[in-house]
């Protein structure tokens, strides 16, 4: 493994070497290059940047190992991941960069004249993006630690390092082309092993051709694996084991979810004009569509191919120590790149009936493969492929660009929504715009350091961030954006109850099927919602208000959190599948969220005045690309 | 396309249209976007997912047509989608003399 590790610390160091040029090209002199890189990106440029800050560390290591164990469920990841940019470039992208502004809670903010609307927009952003970000600095440590040897807690503090380097640098504009290289980076990372697995085990060099061909032999390889699959004991490849309901509704949030994400969203203001903001979600969507069409073929590929090499392979002790290279080995032993995994911990092999060979079973009593980590399909593809230790670096370079991509992006929404959305707009209106850009960056400071703290002790929500960033977005920013550009009636009474009571509904499912109400977690809630009223209380405040029910709120709120996290609040258990409301996952109660977000901004709109003129204006302007048009009375 | 172009001022910034105008141009924009949402709701839910057991008696190369829509179809269409829209809008906005394109 020497040459591997020289090839990665290699390509580590100068694609590392490279944002960093790049960071120092493009630096950031002004709030509008900072928050939105001057609204100036090409969209070809601004699609690329895009689909890196999209792609995150779980699409390009961990999708092709889920599709592979998931066969059909897993379409779920792939339509529900591209699905969403359809919403993006039809209702909300175009509208939303010609109303203008820098961040998706200015949007919430100025269409529901309400500071108390901006506020609720700040808490979910910022709840949305540090969820997300923590998992893709845990992705980086781990990258660090399996290939170069260096413990997680290096490896985090290294990458969070670059990330700040050229965020608070460079902004959303030393992002965007940072971006733009780390796009190349993945892609080319991705690509390579899967066109030559594809050539091995179908004859074609395109994946997506190969994914519905025939395997070497003449038989068409999926409906070869289904067969196979049945054999071993395990589910056929094409059927899934999630209900209809829940494809569905696990689908739709996703898609929802993700028109709804902040760091997506903001990526269509850095583009000139509205029609750039649809071409450039087309391209974001090209872009992506390269690596979500191949990954379900190398997960067909690397799924057959483990069971041709490796299921009743021979095991060679000896060259699992060491002794003999695997090229020596005789025909039908396990292949060598299987040795070589086994010492990185993400293959195990007992050999429980003590024949010498491996068997693989979806029966725990007879299966010997004990270990098989999902992220080895795509991580061992170069050497299954037969490619030069090179390649294997490049593989980690790509999965170490896809995670830092993303967590730039969300970084940038951290710093605006601190910086922008609550000191500029609510705490502190006549900052000036050098001050501003302090704030932002050092917004940007802190949040690495909070980052670098989730990604070292990585908290129990960790785990459900697709659960909680999608079903949270779906259920509080879709409904409220939308309802803001397609219906001129909705107001902020109807905006803020919407959020907020999506957002509560599809919290408290997720916690309770995925984390469960314990003390702790009964108290950290508390204490997010005594900060989130103590904020509303100082955004709000006009003048001489006698009551402060907000800060008795927050108040009440904090002991409740104090107590919750010494442990002395009552715990609720947390919930088993079979009581899913519908047999409907947490994954997918996002699609109910937004459901209910919307009967409840409708209701509320309807029953309340409607929005002032001005608002209703506005909302006819941004709904035309180039004019200040409103009807004639305004000439 | 390009003779249209000709007519119509490429900065409209300080002219303004009539609300007839801007309400056909609205409702040109919805039925579009209607019927490619329609599109984009048959091949995902709809082939991928609520009729894929049907679909899956064809069969396109080796792969089930149910299956291969959820994994593979459903994503290719949606690229495609996004470009009708962004073309065709390109088409409806010159129309209305709304472009804010000066190519």
């Amino acid at each position: 493994m020497d040459s591997t590790l020289l090839w990665t610390a290699f390509f580590v160091i100068a694609t590392f070497g490279l944002y960093i040029g790049i960071a120092i090209w493009a630096r950031a002199g002004s709030t509008d290059e900072f928050y939105v890189a001057g609204h100036d990106v090409p969209p070809v440029f601004n699609g690329m940047a895009t689909a890196a800050d999209w792609m995150s560390a779980a699409s390009f290591l961990s999708m092709a190992g889920i599709i592979a164990f998931s066969g059909y469920d897993g379409s779920v990841y792939l339509m529900g991941w591209t699905g969403g940019y359809v919403l993006l470039a039809l209702l909300l992208a175009p509208y939303l960069r010609k109303f203008g502004k820098f961040t998706v809670p200015d949007f919430v903010g100025d269409r529901y004249y309400s500071q108390a609307a901006r506020i609720v927009a700040v808490i979910c952003a910022l709840f949305i993006s540090f969820t997300y970000i923590a998992g893709q600095m845990r992705g980086v440590g781990i990258a660090f630690s399996n290939f170069l040897h260096v413990p997680i807690e290096i490896g985090v503090v290294v990458g969070a390092i670059i990330v700040l380097f050229y965020a608070v640098l460079g902004g959303m504009k030393g992002i965007t082309y940072t971006q733009v290289a780390q796009y190349c980076v993945l892609i080319f990372a991705f690509m390579v092993p899967a066109i030559f697995l594809s050539l091995q085990i179908t004859g074609t060099p395109i994946p997506q051709l190969g994914f519905i061909g025939n395997a070497q032999d003449g038989t068409p390889l999926l409906l070869n694996l289904d067969r196979t699959l049945v054999e071993l004991g395990f589910q056929p490849y094409t059927e899934g084991l999630k209900s209809k309901i829940d494809v569905f509704a696990i689908a739709l949030a996703l898609m929802v979810g993700t028109a709804g994400l902040p760091h997506v969203i903001i990526r269509f203001f850095t583009v000139p004009k509205a029609s750039d903001a649809r071409k450039s979600a087309g391209w974001a969507l090209v872009f992506i569509a390269v690596l979500y069409t191949t990954a379900p073929a190398v997960a067909v590929f690397a799924r057959s191919n483990f069971i041709d090499t490796v299921n009743e392979s021979t095991y060679s002790q000896a060259a699992a120590n060491g002794e003999i290279s695997a090229s020596e080995l005789p025909e039908g032993s396990t292949p060598g790149w299987f040795y070589n995994w086994e010492d990185t911990g993400l293959l195990g092999f007992t050999d429980l009936n003590g024949d010498g060979r491996i068997q693989y079973r979806a029966d725990p009593d007879t299966n010997e493969v004990t270990t098989l980590d999902r992220d080895i399909f795509v991580l061992a593809n170069p050497e299954i492929g037969g490619l030069p230790a090179w390649v294997i670096g490049l593989v980690v370079a790509g999965g170490l660009a896809a995670a830092l991509s993303t967590a730039a992006g969300l970084l940038m929404v951290i710093s605006s929504a601190v910086s922008h959305d609550l000191c500029k707009k609510v705490l502190m209106p006549d900052m000036s715009e050098t001050r501003e850009l302090l704030i932002a960056r050092s917004a940007a400071v802190g949040a690495v350091l909070i980052a670098i703290l989730a990604g070292i002790y990585p908290p129990g929500f960790v785990a459900a961030v697709v659960a909680f960033a999608f079903g949270l977005a779906a259920a509080s920013f879709f409904p409220a954006i939308f309802l803001g550009i397609f219906w001129k009636r909705m107001n902020k009474e109807g905006a803020i109850a919407g959020m907020t009571t999506g957002l509560l509904i599809t919290g408290v499912y997720i916690i309770h099927f995925k984390i469960g109400f314990s003390s702790i977690v009964l108290g950290v809630l508390a204490l997010i919602l005594a900060i989130a009223s103590a904020i509303l209380f100082l955004g709000t405040r006009t003048g001489q208000t006698s009551t402060p029910p907000l800060l008795y709120a927050a108040g009440a709120l904090a002991l409740a959190g104090l107590l919750g996290v010494l442990g002395l609040l009552p715990a609720i258990a947390m919930g088993t599948p079979d009581q899913w409301i519908l047999g409907i996952s947490p994954e997918g109660f996002g699609t109910v969220g937004m459901l209910v977000s919307f009967a409840v901004s409708v209701g509320v709109s309807l029953a309340t005045q409607a929005p002032p003129q001005d608002v209703q204006d506005l909302v006819e302007e941004i709904r035309i690309p180039s004019i200040r048009a409103h009807p004639v009375k305004d000439p | 396309m390009d003779s249209m172009d000709n007519h119509t001022p490429h900065r409209t910034e300080d002219h303004d249209v009539g609300e007839d105008v801007t309400r056909a141009y609205w409702r040109e924009n919805l039925s579009l976007m209607g019927i490619l949402l329609v599109i984009w709701f048959a091949v995902s839910f709809g082939a991928g997912i609520l009729a894929r057991d049907w679909l899956d008696q064809f069969s396109i190369g080796g792969a089930p047509l149910g299956f291969w829509f959820a994994q593979q179809g459903a994503i290719f269409v949606f690229v495609a989608l996004i470009f009708v829209y962004s073309f065709r809008m390109h088409q409806i906005e010159k129309k209305y003399g709304m472009s804010d394109d000066n190519d």
